[in-house]
């Protein structure tokens, strides 16, 4: 089980990796997402991988340790809010910049220099 | 009563917050002084906060009666409070420059500024390591929807790194967080203290990884050099208000590599004891020569100042790695220094913003600041930024360079250079904005930005500097604790459940 639980953090890790390294907003999202998957098991392994254990005492022989489970709510909860956030400002990015890469520089590069920036950039 | 004075930082701003979100629709002519009086209440909470851990006693506030090292603690320590009060401090300033209409331009600034406020409090005071990840996420979601606060290319464009990255960042951070949970199996930091201190010698390494992780991420938020080239842009693109602000922001990495290292990997932490602090020392130095050469390459005040925030990293963090007691108290002295006189500044470019017209505070001949107080500010603000005397980044500095002692030559070189490469680039801006080109006539349409914020910071420099004696000796104090917690940690673990 530990075999099978570490080959799926490191393939979902991967993936992940890979698409925010695509440096385009929609990639760049899934890859955060799937890294937040990747880190949400880890942690849950943290408490140690068990079967038939609940994470209630008393209720059978052993008992999981409830801490990570908590901590895994946790963080499942703000991952969802910022993948909401990013969502919005990655929208609001396309409209803005009328690109989506990630780098506003990328665009000049390939298309010249871009239309009248509204502030200084450095 | 007074024993719940402690959690009063977090839930003020969190209720202000809700407060301002329920009547979002509200007129502004209500939000504003609603915002203002909860940021002035603030600022005594932490005040009278300060007064309290000034006495040198640990304050431990237990949530929920449930004794360390279960449960959730909150610390108050001269450092916490220390820090409370260099945010109180900037929020009223920064209210009122936002509130001169500013605040027209976007949604909700009073809302998200309370909530700023109170993941800012929560990370200062919290003695729990994945409640620190939470106040984290809860200062950054609220310092995302500010960085694009009035929109724009610039704006949308740094965000996006600024977001990404800290998304990047927070997953980092748990991993480190799980990886020490799993080897020691508490949250609690003094706990943990205790704990990675005799870890078996099989486990080191793990625990090392898990201390690098950490430093990683908070080495991102602090924007130390291959890690923080999201600041300057970030930065130079905010609105004025909100980048003075954000002076604190990049203080609250900072602060975690104080606290959490401090604890975790200090010198009682046995085979762990230091951890990192090589690397750091060079890559804090590499900050420095980078900030300076941004500083002498900006071509507009904010960029300017957005550089000048990551040679205070570059110095903070050098401080830092010097490791001693002394090194701490001129890095603690510097960091207060820099702060509020970095957010001084950014108020400082956000009048210069609003009065030059078209060519905002770029460095081009254009319209020049007529008004002898904008100048004098400005004049001050260099002063103190260079660390020139009487002010107080000479004080910083030269605390800084005594306690690195003749063995540190680098050191030295490097942050006297630094001092005239910022004398140099602070001259250029200086006369081009406010001696080249014609008097400037502010557009009618420019949104109002008022100087009086700007005098409430201003003088804390000097002030810094009068009061040194009490304050050297609070910041002393403060510095021998970070460095030999183990006081804190007795403290923290012998907090009994319904003692507060």
């Amino acid at each position: 089980m530990e075999a099978l639980m570490a080959v799926c953090i490191g393939v979902l890790t991967a993936c992940g990796v890979y698409l925010m390294l695509r440096a385009r907003t929609f990639p760049v999202v899934m890859g955060l997402m799937l890294l937040g998957y990747a880190v949400n098991l880890f942690l849950f392994a943290m408490g140690r991988l068990a079967t038939e254990a609940p994470a209630v005492i008393g209720r059978a022989e052993s008992h999981a340790d409830p801490l990570p489970q908590a901590l895994v709510l946790t963080a499942i909860v703000i991952g969802f809010a910022m993948t909401a956030y990013v969502v919005i400002l990655v929208i609001r990015a396309r409209k803005t910049l009328n690109h989506d890469y990630v780098d506003d520089r990328v665009n000049e590069r390939a298309h010249g220099a871009p239309e009248k920036s509204q502030g200084t950039r450095s | 009563m007074s024993a719940h004075l402690l959690i009063l930082p977090i839930l003020l701003p969190l209720l202000a917050g809700a407060v301002l979100l329920l009547f979002s629709g509200a007129r502004l002519a209500w939000k504003r002084p609603l915002n203002l009086f909860a940021c002035v209440l603030l600022l005594g909470v932490a005040l009278a906060l300060l007064v309290k851990a000034a006495g040198g006693e640990t304050q431990v506030y237990v949530l929920g009666d449930w004794a360390p090292p279960f449960g959730i603690v909150l610390v108050l320590d001269r450092f916490s409070a220390l820090l409370l009060v260099v945010t109180a401090v900037l929020a009223v300033p920064v209210t009122l420059a936002m509130s001169a209409g500013t605040d027209r331009t976007g949604q909700n600034f009073h809302a998200l500024l309370q909530f700023q406020l109170m993941g800012l409090n929560g990370a200062f005071l919290t003695g729990d390591l994945f409640n620190l990840f939470v106040f984290f996420e809860v200062l950054l979601i609220a310092s995302y929807a500010l960085l694009v606060f009035g929109g724009g290319r610039a704006r949308v464009a740094a965000s996006m790194h600024y977001v990404f990255l800290n998304l990047v960042g927070s997953a980092v951070f748990i991993i480190a967080v799980g990886l020490l949970y799993g080897l020691t199996g508490t949250l609690n930091m003094a706990d943990m203290a205790q704990r990675l201190a005799t870890l078996p010698a099989e486990d080191v390494a793990l625990a090392r990884a898990a201390g690098l992780l950490l430093l990683l991420v908070f080495a991102m938020k602090a924007a130390l050099l291959p890690l923080g080239m999201w600041l300057p842009a970030a930065y130079a693109s905010a609105a004025a208000p909100i980048a003075a602000l954000f002076a604190i922001m990049s203080k609250v990495g900072i602060y975690a590599i104080f606290r959490v290292h401090g604890l975790l990997f200090g010198d009682h932490a046995g085979a762990l004891a230091g951890l990192g602090q090589t690397l750091i020392w060079w890559l804090a130095l590499g900050t420095l020569v980078l900030g300076v050469c941004g500083m002498l390459g900006a071509r507009s005040l904010r960029s300017l100042l957005a550089w000048q925030v990551m040679v205070s990293v570059g110095t903070l963090l050098a401080g830092w790695s010097l490791g001693t007691a002394a090194a701490w108290r001129g890095a603690l002295f510097y960091l207060v220094h820099s702060t509020w006189l970095t957010a001084a500044m950014f108020l400082v470019a956000g009048v210069v913003v609003s009065r030059r017209g078209i060519a905002e505070d770029g460095f081009m001949i254009s319209q020049r600041i007529a008004s002898p107080a904008v100048g004098l500010a400005f004049l001050a603000g260099a002063v103190a930024l260079i660390g020139l005397p009487p002010l107080s980044g000479f004080v910083g500095k030269a605390l800084l360079l005594q306690a690195a002692g003749t063995a540190e030559a680098l050191f030295w070189i490097l942050l006297l250079v630094a001092g005239l490469a910022a004398l140099l680039a602070f001259t250029r801006a200086g006369s081009t904005l406010f001696w080249r080109g014609e008097p400037s006539t502010p557009r009618s349409s420019a949104v109002p930005m008022p100087m009086a914020p700007v005098w409430m910071l201003l003088p804390l420099s000097l002030l810094l500097v009068l009061a040194g004696d009490p304050i050297l000796t609070y910041l002393g104090a403060t510095a021998e604790v970070l460095k030999t917690p183990q006081a804190l940690i007795d403290a923290v673990l012998g907090a009994r459940a319904g003692g507060s």
